[in-house]
């Protein structure tokens, strides 16, 4: 059996737009590109030129940036220290979690209860109606508990974080799922021998490898900027450590500030890096389509 | 129960399988609110082919998706080769399944989804390549092994997806209307394969479809779904010549319902000679169900009536002949006796044999 020339192999189908309107859109892109653009680079800009004023204040230097790996300043930065150690620990723990129970309970209501996915969706929205100095008066009497069973750890707080970050991971992850036909693909594996934890790991989780690694940086993005919680809980984290660093030294505040941004785009970059591996890849040559 | 199926050791994945025996007796499902299956009962011989035909939701694809496993059934048995599967589950059943959706894994080569079934059951690598790439080249796809889903026509990925679900040599194949969303022209083509490399393989293939065409050009025999149970089941000669039921007449090709009255083994249609009646109805009036090409254009005698309306088919020509304000006969006949709308006929009826049912008087 061969190939039949009629079962030739899709092609793109966008339509060839006229030059007029592809000149228009062009600019209409380039326009919200450099407005969207202005709006995050004047701020950081503003961050870095403040960052870079010399001591005196008449010019620029590196010496505030400088003076932050200065061994002679780490006692007046430990506590800057301990809150990024802090947050990059709640980070991987609320992003586990996320992973490792919202992301299968999603999963089970998808292929199997699915009357329960209008309930799942209420529950997991329900966070962002609630405001964050409410949620504490909630979960203070909470983390007196937690305190006495688990210890006053600083990873205790992603149990905080894990529900704080529920709608947006739920989000992420059910757009993922909304597109993808699951459900067959899952029945495939199955009846190609592969049992539920198998079909979970080598079908589920590659499926949904976009939405799972969007939940992941979201839930990674929102640690990394909460200030309410640990603040009013009385836990250090990158946000209250940067509050406590301004009152005496603005510059190295900003500096953080700065650094901890970087390290976002970064995460990001590698996130998209690695969401690409592994998804189809183009093959060599458009002709062998033909 | 959680056994596994012994399945037949063979060298390559071209060599002829033994098809297993696979029955249904007295399978119901139960739905919340709906029943499904109402008492199936349905036995496919080894290495055989049996289309499951029926309209939307007669309970076919229940059927078909409760020998995977992919349903519990409320009560009854399955078996293959005599073991009863009901407590089995889906990845210890040894069947291999097509969806009517593409259900090629997207983040694997076509090569990689073909030997997905083989990873399954710990084949090593080596082997694994072997068997993919013969599967593949049976499929006629062997030179597509390094692309992915969407870089193939739909046409193909049913093609690599039933080559994913043979290579593993199960011992049922099940076929869940995998050529409904291909174009006419590919689903032809696709189905002819089917047929010819599960005739290649002697797999005990059950083949869902709604397509009467598609399902009786592939089937050893076809089974008639209506309501969760089976109307018919026969060679797709003898469905389509005597069919046992009013529903299976309707539904199964075209049918003209004509008045007559039975008499002993015979039926005297309205008109025309007494024909042999399928099985043995009672003696009264009936409704007798008459295929388009068993009705032809006489000068004299049978019914008369007016043409209303001509089709050209390519093969025959359609004309519908109004007989009375009620009925109206189809009659298909060769391109040169068409006749014109409005125009005067008069109707013969010519089947070795009609299937009736009761009227009543």
């Amino acid at each position: 059996m061969t190939a039949r020339p009629s079962e030739s192999a899709p092609r793109s189908t966008r339509a060839p737009r006229s030059t007029s309107a592809g000149g228009a859109s062009t600019v209409a892109r380039r326009t919200a590109l450099v407005v969207v653009g202005a709006l995050f680079a004047v701020p950081i800009a503003a961050m870095v030129a403040f960052s870079l004023r010399s001591a005196d204040g008449t010019g620029h230097d590196l010496g505030h940036w400088l003076a932050i790996v200065d061994p002679e300043n780490e006692r007046m930065y430990r506590n800057l220290v301990e809150g990024v150690t802090n947050s990059l620990l709640l980070a991987v723990v609320s992003a586990l979690l996320v992973l490792v129970l919202l992301v299968p309970a999603m999963v089970l209501v998808h292929l199997r209860h699915p009357r329960l996915a209008r309930p799942l969706e209420f529950v997991c929205l329900v966070p962002i109606t609630v405001p964050a100095i409410v949620l504490v008066v909630g979960l203070a009497p909470v983390y007196s508990v937690v305190s006495r069973v688990a210890g006053s750890g600083a990873w205790t707080l992603a149990l905080a974080y894990g529900v704080t970050v529920l709608p947006y991971a739920y989000r992420a992850v059910q757009s993922d799922l909304a597109a993808t036909d699951l459900r067959t693909l899952t029945e495939a594996a199955r009846t190609l021998g592969s049992g539920w934890l198998r079909t979970m790991v080598l079908v589920v989780v590659p499926s949904l490898r976009r939405g799972l690694l969007a939940a992941a940086f979201i839930t990674v993005a929102v640690v990394l900027g909460e200030f309410t919680i640990a603040s009013l809980l009385n836990r250090v984290n990158l946000q209250t450590a940067l509050v406590q660093v301004s009152r005496s030294d603005p510059y190295a505040a900003v500096i953080f500030a700065l650094l901890a941004l970087g390290f976002a785009f970064v995460l990001l970059l590698v996130i998209g890096r690695v969401g690409a591996l592994g998804a189809a890849r183009p093959i060599p040559s458009r002709k062998a389509l033909s | 129960m959680t056994a596994t199926l012994p399945r037949p050791t063979v060298t390559s994945p071209t060599d002829a399988v033994a098809g297993a025996a696979v029955t249904f007796r007295d399978v119901t499902k139960q739905f919340a609110g709906h029943r499904a299956l109402t008492g199936l009962d349905l036995e496919l011989q080894p290495g055989e082919l049996v289309a499951v035909l029926g309209p939307s939701g007669c309970g076919k694809t229940t059927a078909l998706r409760s020998l995977a496993g992919l349903e519990d059934v409320t009560t009854g048995r399955i078996t293959i080769d005599g073991r009863d599967v009901v407590a089995v589950p889906t990845h210890r059943r040894d069947v291999g399944m097509v969806f009517q959706a593409y259900s090629l894994f997207p983040h694997l080569t076509v090569r990689q989804n073909v030997e997905f079934g083989l990873r399954m059951r710990r084949v090593d690598k080596a082997s694994r390549a072997t068997r993919a790439g013969e599967m593949l080249d049976l499929v006629g796809l062997g030179d597509l092994g390094e692309r992915y889903a969407h870089q193939l026509s739909g046409g193909q990925q049913q093609r690599v997806a039933l080559a994913r679900a043979l290579v593993t040599r199960p011992r049922v194949l099940l076929l869940d209307e995998p050529l409904s969303a291909l174009d006419a022209k590919v689903r032809v083509q696709l189905r002819d394969e089917i047929r010819r490399i599960q005739r290649e393989l002697s797999i005990t293939t059950l083949f869902v479809t709604h397509d009467q065409e598609e399902a009786l050009a592939v089937a050893d025999r076809v089974a008639v779904m209506r309501a969760g149970s089976i109307e018919q089941v026969g060679t797709p000669e003898e469905l389509y010549s005597a069919p046992a039921t009013a529903f299976v007449a309707e539904f199964v090709g075209t049918s003209n319902r004509v008045s007559g009255e039975v008499v002993g083994t015979l039926v005297r249609l309205a008109g025309c000679p007494e024909v042999p009646v399928v099985g043995s109805p009672a003696e009264g009036p009936v409704w007798a169900y008459v295929r388009p090409e068993d009705v032809s254009f006489v000068e004299q005698g049978g019914l008369a009536g007016i043409v209303e309306s001509v089709s050209f088919l390519g093969a025959v020509c359609r004309t519908r002949v109004r007989v009375d304000p009620e009925t109206l006969l189809v009659v298909d006949h060769r391109a040169d006796e068409r006749r014109e709308p409005g125009s005067p006929v008069r109707l013969s009826f010519t089947p070795a044999r009609v299937a009736v049912t009761t009227r009543a008087s």
